[in-house]
């Protein structure tokens, strides 16, 4: 995992007992004890059978279930320059609390990560400061100016994971063409928002009926399909590598599912909030539900589901984009886009979609997880002899959203306030424990 | 009544309720004095974030004629290029004691929000493009002198729907007191999805013959940099209302100002139809009659809950 790094701590030493174990890449769904010593997955015994070694922490772990930890290839960790949204420190606790191993930084900071130099710095921050792993995009373009490329080569060589404008979409083709023509050299996925600005222009919300209603500006669903079909094909004809950020339409499944049956090297990330909610709950000009791209429709809503089911989207990104109160606190025209993520993807994800019998719990626990190979990372698994990067969950403790605070620096949750199913108990991420909840209770052998 | 933020919150009882009032209150305006002493003593805050003549000044007039005491803060600008947040300005004037503060901002929403920061009760005069509740009432005071009821009329709205808070509450209210109404005007900006607000949609003015009143709608004139349009005069060949248009038998309306010769011709301007001025004197009455209903529902939180109402309690006069 050389892209990613974590501040170093002790190994994790632990025995999980009767965890009920689910990695379906790994062929497992079944109750074991699960041995974990210096930090790797040493044994999976029969349940009940092992018996903690001198000096491991042996945990209850009956009727929990231990999935391989979740990896978000999109994150936004405000760092450098607005620290005082989220930091290495707070993003990566709040990761570790959603159960996730490993964490991709997007680069629209301030300044924005351009330059060899100020990434080899973050990545140092990285180093002493980020609970599990983090991993840097670079930007495709200077400044995100969207008109000149960055050094892509060198922003490899200090260890950028792959190249993106996130927050603003590569307008011109011709740059995009000559990046994914450069790609050939230095690699890394070229990820995009995808948007067309003349068509999306000053919009806050999905345009339809309840933007309509409210008055607001609309961003209609084919300011990013368009884009998905230009850009699909520019990759096709350089024969690139790209993935698409956080689709929320219909129309680009539809797209996207035509470019990757024509064999081109596509991917896709949706996010918790556009599979769970829809452009009604803007109704209340509540900002935590301001996000770009915006909250669509229902039969948008239900189109991404069913591709995330099939695979035509790849995996789940939570777009984890911390505001501070004061700046959420404003008319919803006036609000930044953007909705933590990263403390309430899986429990909102499994309350609202597996609980009902939508989607089941091996596929959400997969494309939790698959985000690491679309951007050539490591896949935790649960496997004697790898790395441990584990999750253990009460699928069945309830919690209300922000009622208990956020380990996020901020607190702009779509969520917030919401009762949901499913609380993580202990995350274990390269091999450390990086996150105990308060109320766990344990005993050491 | 707490608050008045949209058109929507109100049932049809409460605006015939409103309604009845300001015809109180215009009885009131032909005497010679023209106060009553309801509310002496009480203060009224005009916040007000865009330019606007005739909604401040009838707002003022109206704050004065309950004998109640007036402030006017105008600021241009969003609150960010001011440096002050809406928050903090409401948080400063709320130290006023106000009993209600009417506020304008070119931001949807923007009303719900201060009335969660203030104990003040609040007045929507306009949010973006989203509603203007005392527009739509005093449309339907001015409807109800000329027409009695307004079940079973037929309204169309005519012009740049998409862009316009009157609109959105116009046509919440005209169909809540029982009129037809249809909106017409340039794809552009009267798109389908209007249908929503629970209208007609239209996009020419074919068939307006059956309307009993043509509500015309402001032009902004940038829509044209901004190519919802591509010129004046092909709007004006398309959506003008003119004397062509209008028969003897439809009246006229238009929140105002008035873009002569492109929404409305001059000659129906000036006609008997128009009720473009009724609008405006309607408008003081009116709002005389929203801020009883809301200086009175504050009266009544502070005389059960005298610690929920703050530090506004005024003295007895």
């Amino acid at each position: 995992m050389s892209l990613l790094v974590a501040a170093p701590g002790p190994p994790a030493e632990l025995l999980l007992r009767e965890a009920h174990v689910l990695d379906p890449r790994a062929g497992l769904d079944g109750a074991h004890d699960v041995l974990i010593r210096k930090g790797v997955i040493v044994e999976l015994a029969a349940p009940g059978s092992a018996k903690a070694p001198a000096g491991v922490e042996s945990i209850e772990a009956s009727g929990k279930h231990l999935f391989p930890a979740f990896v978000d290839p999109h994150v936004h960790l405000r760092t450098p320059g607005q620290q005082h949204k989220e930091s290495l420190e707070t993003g990566t606790r709040a990761a570790a609390a959603g159960g996730y191993c490993a964490i991709v930084a997007m680069p629209n900071t301030s300044p924005a990560v351009d330059d060899p130099t100020l990434l080899r710095g973050l990545i140092a921050s990285a180093r002493e400061q980020a609970r599990i792993r983090v991993g840097f995009m670079a930007a495709l373009s200077v400044g995100l100016g969207g008109e000149q490329l960055t050094e892509m080569a060198q922003l490899r060589e200090a260890g950028a994971v792959g190249f993106t404008d996130d927050g603003k979409p590569v307008s011109s083709a011709g740059l995009l063409r000559r990046a994914l023509q450069y790609q050939r050299l230095c690699g890394g996925v070229i990820a995009l928002h995808e948007e067309d600005a003349t068509l999306s222009h000053r919009g806050a919300m999905h345009e339809g009926a309840v933007s309509a209603t409210l008055g607001l500006a609309g961003i209609p669903s084919i300011s990013e399909s368009t884009m998905i079909a230009r850009d699909a094909l520019i990759a096709a004809h350089e024969g690139g590598r790209v993935h698409f950020q956080h689709l929320s339409a219909r129309s680009s499944v539809e797209v996207l599912a035509h470019a990757k049956a024509s064999g081109a090297a596509l991917s896709a990330e949706v996010c918790p909030h556009h599979l769970l909610l829809t452009d009604e709950a803007v109704r209340s000009l509540d900002t935590n539900f301001k996000m770009n791209p915006p909250l669509r429709s229902e039969d948008d809503r239900a189109a991404l589901v069913d591709a995330l089911r099939d695979g035509t989207i790849d995996c789940i990104a939570t777009d984890h984009a911390p505001h501070s109160r004061d700046e959420k606190a404003v008319p919803f025209e006036e609000a930044p886009m953007g909705t933590t993520g990263l403390e309430t993807a899986f429990a909102a994800l499994y309350s609202g979609l597996v609980a009902p019998g939508t989607l089941t719990l091996a596929c959400l626990v997969t494309r939790l997880s698959d985000g690491a190979a679309v951007l050539e990372l490591p896949t935790p698994t649960i496997t004697p002899g790898a790395e441990a990067n584990v999750c253990l969950i009460d699928l069945a403790a309830s919690w209300r959203v922000g009622e208990a605070g956020y380990e996020s620096r901020s607190a702009n949750c779509c969520f917030a306030g919401r009762e949901l199913s499913a609380r993580t108990l202990l995350t274990v991420a390269a091999g450390q424990l990086a996150y105990r909840a308060p109320v766990f209770a344990t005993s050491v052998g | 009544m707490r608050h008045l933020l949209s058109i929507e919150d109100l049932s049809r009882e409460e605006i015939s309720g409103i309604l009845d009032r300001a015809a109180f209150f215009a009885q009131v305006a032909d005497r010679r004095i023209k106060k009553v002493p309801s509310f002496r003593g009480r203060l009224v805050i005009n916040l007000f974030y865009e330019a606007s003549t005739r909604t401040r000044s009838s707002f003022e007039l109206a704050a004065k004629r309950l004998s109640a005491d007036v402030l006017n803060v105008v600021s241009t600008g969003s609150s960010v290029e001011k440096g002050e947040s809406l928050r903090d300005t409401v948080a400063t004037l709320s130290a006023y004691g106000p009993d209600a503060i009417v506020i304008r901002s070119p931001s949807a929403g923007a009303p719900g929000l201060v009335a969660g920061w203030t104990h003040a009760g609040v007045v929507n005069a306009g949010d973006g493009k989203h509603q203007h509740p005392t527009q739509a009432l005093l449309d339907l005071y001015t409807l109800r002198e000329r027409l009695g009821t307004l079940e079973g009329r037929s309204i169309w709205i005519v012009g740049d729907v998409l862009h316009s808070r009157v609109a959105r509450s116009c046509v919440q209210a005209f169909t809540a007191m029982g009129a037809r109404v249809t909106v017409a005007g340039p794809p552009t900006l009267v798109p389908g999805d209007l249908a929503a607000l629970g209208c007609e949609v239209r996009h020419t003015l074919d068939g307006i013959g059956e309307a009993d009143v043509v509500y015309a709608l402001r032009l902004q004139l940038e829509r044209m940099s901004e190519s919802y349009l591509p010129s004046l005069r092909e709007y004006a060949a398309n959506y003008q209302i003119d004397a062509r248009r209008l028969s003897s038998h439809q009246l006229l309306m238009h929140p105002g100002p008035v873009n002569r010769g492109v929404e409305l011709s001059g000659e129906v301007i000036d006609s008997p139809q128009a009720l473009i001025t009724d609008q405006v004197r309607a408008g003081v009455v009116v709002r005389m009659a929203v801020l009883f209903e809301v200086l009175a529902g504050v009266h009544a939180l502070q005389a059960a809950a005298p610690e929920l109402a703050g530090v506004a309690e005024p003295q007895v006069a």
